[in-house]
C-alpha cells in the first residue's frame, strides 16, 4: 500500500508542475497588466513602466517564472500587491474558510445523495423512486447562485432566520452555534446539485449491483432486506460512488466561487475572484497551485479509499 | 418499509439538530448604538493613503488621516487642515505652509515640518529609505514638487519645478494624506496594516475580508467624533450589499444599484444623493472615419437620447453632462453650458450634410469598471439611438483591463467611439490629459480620439499655471464652450454617488468629492 501511495505522490509532480506553468503563462497573457489595474484612468505609458518596475514584472517572462518557482519551492508564494501581505498567509487564510464550507457541503451531498440513490434504487419505479428523482432534477437544474440569492430573501431579509452573508457576526462570540447560523444558507445552496448528481449515479450504481447474483443468494439466505441494501449492496456500489464523490468534491470546490460571492464568504473563490479581476498576479498564481495540489492530494485520497475497498485496483 | 426506517430516522435526528441551533440565537442581533456599520464595496487594498488608488480605501482613509489641506464641506474648494495657512509665490512655484501646532499621530509622536517633508520624500525620492514601502502609483500628482523643505518645526516649504496650479486640491486628495514617520519605520512595507494618522479614527483592527474597525480619536484637534466606533465591512457583491441593509446588518450602504433604489423608499431608510467630480462620455475617434467631420460628433450629440439614459437606464443615478467639465467643479464650471439636446432631425440634417448617411461604426464597450455604472445597458441605449438617425454601429465588448489595453493607447485602425469615464479632483487632471494635441497617446496621454485645437491647448496650458482661482476658473469656462462646439466627445452624464442609511443614523451627507466623512455622523 505504501509502495502504491508513494507511486501516486510522485505521479503528482509532473502535473502541478504543468498546471504551475499554465496558470504562469495564462497570467502572462490575458490582456490587462498589474500596473494597469491599478492605475485605471491614469495608466500613462510612464506611469505604467515605472509601477512595472517597482513591482518586478519589468524581466523576462521565462526569469521571471523560475524566480517564481525557485521562491515557491523554499515556500515563498510571495506578496500579494492588490492585498499588500503574503500571498500564502492570504490563501492559508482563506482556504479554511473554504474548506468548512465545501466540507460541510461536501458532506451534505455526500450522505443525502447517497441516501437518496440507495431509497430511489430499493424503491426502483416506486412513489418514493418518483418524488425523489423529481426533487433531485429540480435541484440539479436550479443554478446555485440563484438559489443562494432567493435564500437569503427568505430566510435572512424576510423571516430573519439567518444572517445575511459573513462567516462571522461583527460582534459577539465566535462559537460553533454562530458558525452554523452563518453556514447553513450557503453550505445547503452548495450542496443541492452535487447532491442531485450523486444521487442519480448511486441509484444507477444500485441498481446495478441489486441485480447481481450475490443479492439474489443473500435474499435467499434469509438475510433482512435492510442489511441487503445497506451492508451488502451499497458496500459493493461503494466502488464505483466513491470516484463520483471525488470528481463531486471537485465541483463542490468549484461551485464555492459563486456561493462565496453571493454569501459574502471569505473563501479562496471569492479571493480568485478579486485577485484576477485586479490582476494579481501571485496571488492569483499561488492561490491556483495551491488548490491545484489540494485537490490532487485528495483525488489521491480517493484512488486509495477505492484500493482498500477493491484490492484489484492496485496494480 | 423497513429500508425507509434509518433514513427517515436520520431525517428526524437532522430536523431536531437544525431546529436547536435556530433556538440558539436569533440571527438578528441589533447593531449597537455608538457604533457604526458599514457596508463598502470591497475589500481594502492598504490603509497607507500614498499607496493605493480606489475610492472604496479613500472611503476609510479620509476618517484616519489629515492632509495640510482639505475640501470644505460640500465643496471641491480647498481649506486649511494640518496646514492652517500658506503663501505662494509670485511666480508660483514656492509655497510655503505654517503648520497646526500641538497636533500629534495616534502613535504618539509629533506631527511637524520634518513629518511632512518625510512622507513626500517617501514617495517621490527613490534614494529615500523608506522609498521600499511603496509602490505608490498616485505619486505623479505630486511630480512637479522638487524640494520639500523643514523651515522650521511649523513651517514647510515645497518648490516645485515649474507652476501648478492644481497642486492645493492634489494634497487635499488622499494621495497627500500626511502619515507618521514613526510607524513607517516600525512597520516598513506593513505600515498599510499598521496604520497611523491624524485623523478623526484611530486605527482598531483590521480583520481579513470581514472588516477593517476604527475608534475614536478623543483628542482629534477638529473635535472629537460623535461615533465611538466605525467597522468598514466589505461586501462586494450589490444585491448582497443591499439585502444587508435591508436585514439590518449594515447601517449606512454606499453605491446602491439604482435597481435596488425603490427598496429603500419609506421612512427607515434615508437615501442620499450627491453629484461629483464624475463625468461618463463616448470618445470620438476625430482622426479618421465619419468623426473626423465636427458635423458628424455634433450629430452623434444630438442623436443620443441622454435624459433617457439618465432616467431610463440609470434610474435617475446620474445627470446629463453639458460639456468636459463636471458641475461638481462649481467655481470652474461654466453654468451658461446647455447640453446638447435630444433632436434627431438635427443630427439627420448634420449627416446628410456631411455625407455621412449609413456610415458604418465600431464601437468599444466596457463590461464594467471604476465609474462606468451600467456600461453595456449604455451602450447598447446608445447603438439604438445611433441607429436611428441612420448610423451602422457594431458593439465590441471587452473585460474593463483588456478594455483600457486597446482603448488607451488610441483608437486609430481600431474603432470610431468608446465608452470612458473620469472621477478626478481637479478640473485640470481631465482635460490636461485627455483633450490637449501634446496629450496624445503617443506622448504618453489619454487623448485616445486624437482632438486637437491649439484654442484649447493655450487655455490649458495657461490654466494649469494661473495661481489666481478667478482667472483660472474663466480659461476653464472658455475651454468648455470650444469643446462642447468642436464634440470631441459625446458628453453623456455625470454620475450622482448615492448612499443609503437606517433612520438611526444622523448627521450625514456625501460630499462631492466622493470621500466618505464621519467625524459629525452621530446613531442613536
Amino acid at each position: 500500500m505504501t509502495g502504491y501511495i508513494l507511486k501516486r505522490l510522485v505521479s503528482a509532480i509532473p502535473v502541478l508542475l504543468g498546471i504551475s506553468v499554465i496558470v504562469f503563462l495564462i497570467m502572462a497573457m490575458i490582456p490587462g497588466d498589474p500596473a494597469t489595474a491599478i492605475l485605471g484612468s491614469y495608466a500613462t505609458p510612464e506611469n505604467v513602466e515605472k509601477l512595472n518596475r517597482d513591482l518586478g514584472l519589468d524581466q523576462g517572462l521565462v526569469a521571471r517564472y523560475f524566480i517564481w518557482l525557485g521562491n515557491m519551492l523554499q515556500g515563498d508564494f510571495g506578496r500579494s500587491f492588490a492585498l499588500n501581505r503574503p500571498v500564502l498567509d492570504e490563501v492559508l487564510d482563506r482556504f479554511g474558510a473554504t474548506l468548512i464550507l465545501a466540507g460541510t457541503s461536501f458532506v451534505l451531498c455526500s450522505l443525502l445523495g447517497i441516501a437518496a440513490g440507495v431509497i430511489s434504487a430499493a424503491r426502483q419505479y416506486g412513489v418514493a423512486d418518483k418524488a425523489i428523482t423529481f426533487v433531485v432534477l429540480l435541484g440539479i437544474s436550479i443554478p446555485s447562485f440563484f438559489l443562494g440569492m432567493m435564500m437569503i430573501l427568505v430566510f435572512a431579509v424576510q423571516l430573519r432566520w439567518f444572517p445575511v452573508s459573513g462567516m462571522w457576526p461583527i460582534y459577539g462570540d465566535r462559537n460553533l452555534g454562530v458558525l452554523l447560523e452563518h453556514l447553513a444558507m450557503p453550505a445547503f445552496a452548495l450542496s443541492v446539485v452535487a447532491t442531485g448528481v450523486i444521487a442519480r449515479l448511486a441509484r444507477s450504481a444500485m441498481l446495478e449491483v441489486l441485480r447481481q447474483d450475490f443479492i439474489r443468494t443473500a435474499r435467499a439466505k434469509g438475510v433482512r432486506e435492510r442489511q441487503v441494501i445497506w451492508r451488502h449492496a451499497l458496500r459493493a456500489a461503494m466502488v464505483s460512488i466513491i470516484p463520483i464523490l471525488g470528481i463531486q468534491a471537485g465541483f463542490v470546490l468549484s461551485g464555492a466561487v459563486y456561493i462565496e460571492m453571493v454569501f459574502q464568504w471569505p473563501g479562496v473563490g471569492r479571493m480568485l475572484v478579486d485577485a484576477i479581476l485586479k490582476r494579481d498576479i501571485l496571488l492569483v498564481q499561488g492561490g491556483v497551485v495551491f488548490i491545484a495540489a489540494c485537490y490532487v492530494i485528495f483525488n489521491i485520497m480517493v484512488d486509495v479509499a477505492q484500493a482498500l475497498l477493491d484490492p484489484r485496483i492496485k496494480t | 418499509m423497513t429500508i425507509l426506517t434509518l433514513p427517515r430516522r436520520a431525517l428526524l435526528a437532522a430536523t431536531a439538530a437544525t431546529a436547536l441551533a435556530l433556538s440558539l440565537g436569533s440571527a438578528q442581533a441589533q447593531t449597537p448604538e455608538d457604533v457604526l456599520i458599514v457596508g463598502q464595496i470591497a475589500e481594502p487594498q492598504a490603509l497607507d493613503p500614498a499607496a493605493v488608488t480606489a475610492v472604496n480605501d479613500f472611503r476609510i482613509l479620509m476618517n484616519m488621516y489629515d492632509g495640510l489641506v482639505r475640501y470644505r464641506d460640500g465643496t471641491l474648494e480647498v481649506e486649511p487642515a494640518l496646514a492652517t495657512d500658506w503663501t505662494i509665490s509670485e511666480d508660483g512655484t514656492v509655497y510655503t505652509f505654517t503648520l497646526r501646532e500641538g497636533v500629534t499621530f495616534h502613535d504618539g509622536s509629533a506631527f511637524d515640518a520634518e513629518a511632512v517633508k518625510f512622507n513626500f520624500d517617501r514617495m517621490l525620492d527613490e534614494e529615500h529609505p523608506y522609498h521600499d514601502t511603496g509602490p505608490f502609483p498616485l505619486a505623479f500628482f505630486f511630480s512637479a514638487v522638487e524640494t520639500v523643505e523643514a523651515v522650521d518645526p511649523q513651517t514647510v516649504r515645497f518648490t516645485l519645478n515649474a507652476p501648478y496650479a492644481p497642486f492645493l486640491s492634489n494634497l487635499a486628495y488622499p494621495t497627500g494624506l500626511i502619515v507618521s514617520p514613526a510607524a513607517v519605520e516600525e512597520y516598513g512595507a506593513d505600515f498599510g496594516r499598521n496604520p497611523s494618522g491624524t485623523g478623526a479614527f484611530t486605527f482598531g483592527e483590521w480583520r481579513s475580508n470581514e472588516a477593517v474597525v476604527v475608534q475614536a480619536n478623543p483628542d482629534y484637534w477638529d473635535g472629537a467624533p460623535e461615533l465611538q466606533t466605525v467597522v468598514f465591512r466589505p461586501i462586494t457583491d450589490a444585491n448582497t450589499r443591499t439585502a444587508e441593509m435591508l436585514a439590518g446588518g449594515i447601517d449606512l450602504m454606499v453605491e446602491v444599484p439604482p435597481v435596488a433604489l425603490s427598496e429603500f423608499e419609506g421612512d427607515a431608510y434615508t437615501v442620499h444623493e450627491q453629484a461629483g467630480p464624475h463625468v461618463w462620455f463616448l470618445i470620438l475617434n476625430a482622426k479618421e472615419g465619419p468623426f473626423a467631420d465636427v458635423r458628424v460628433r455634433q450629430a452623434a450629440n444630438y442623436a443620443i437620447n441622454k435624459e433617457a439614459i439618465v432616467n431610463d437606464v440609470l434610474e435617475g443615478t446620474a445627470e446629463v453632462a453639458a460639456g468636459p467639465t463636471p458641475p461638481a467643479f462649481a467655481w470652474a464650471y461654466n453654468p451658461d453650458l446647455e447640453p446638447y439636446p435630444y433632436d434627431p432631425d438635427k443630427a439627420r440634417e448634420l449627416l446628410a450634410e456631411a455625407g455621412a448617411e449609413g456610415a458604418e461604426l465600431t464601437f468599444y464597450v466596457t463590461e464594467g469598471g471604476s465609474g462606468m455604472l451600467d456600461p453595456v445597458s449604455m451602450g447598447t441605449a446608445i447603438q439604438a439611438d445611433l441607429e436611428a438617425v441612420g448610423l451602422d454601429v457594431t458593439i465590441e465588448t471587452y473585460e474593463w483591463n483588456t478594455f483600457l489595453g486597446n482603448v488607451n493607447p488610441g483608437l486609430e485602425g481600431k474603432a470610431d467611439m468608446a465608452e470612458m469615464a473620469w472621477m478626478t479632483n481637479d478640473p485640470d487632471t481631465l482635460p490636461f490629459l485627455t483633450l490637449r494635441t501634446a496629450a496624445f497617446p503617443d506622448n504618453g496621454g489619454f487623448n485616445s480620439g486624437y482632438y486637437s485645437n491649439p484654442e484649447v491647448d493655450a487655455l490649458l496650458d495657461a490654466a494649469r499655471v494661473e495661481t489666481d482661482q478667478d482667472e483660472r476658473a474663466r480659461l476653464y469656462q472658455e475651454m468648455q464652450v470650444i469643446v462642447q462646439e468642436d464634440a470631441p466627445w459625446v458628453f453623456v452624464a455625470n454620475w450622482k454617488q448615492n448612499a443609503v442609511t437606517s433612520d438611526r443614523v444622523e448627521g450625514f451627507s456625501l460630499q462631492p468629492s466622493f470621500f466618505l466623512l464621519l467625524d459629525d455622523v452621530s446613531k442613536n
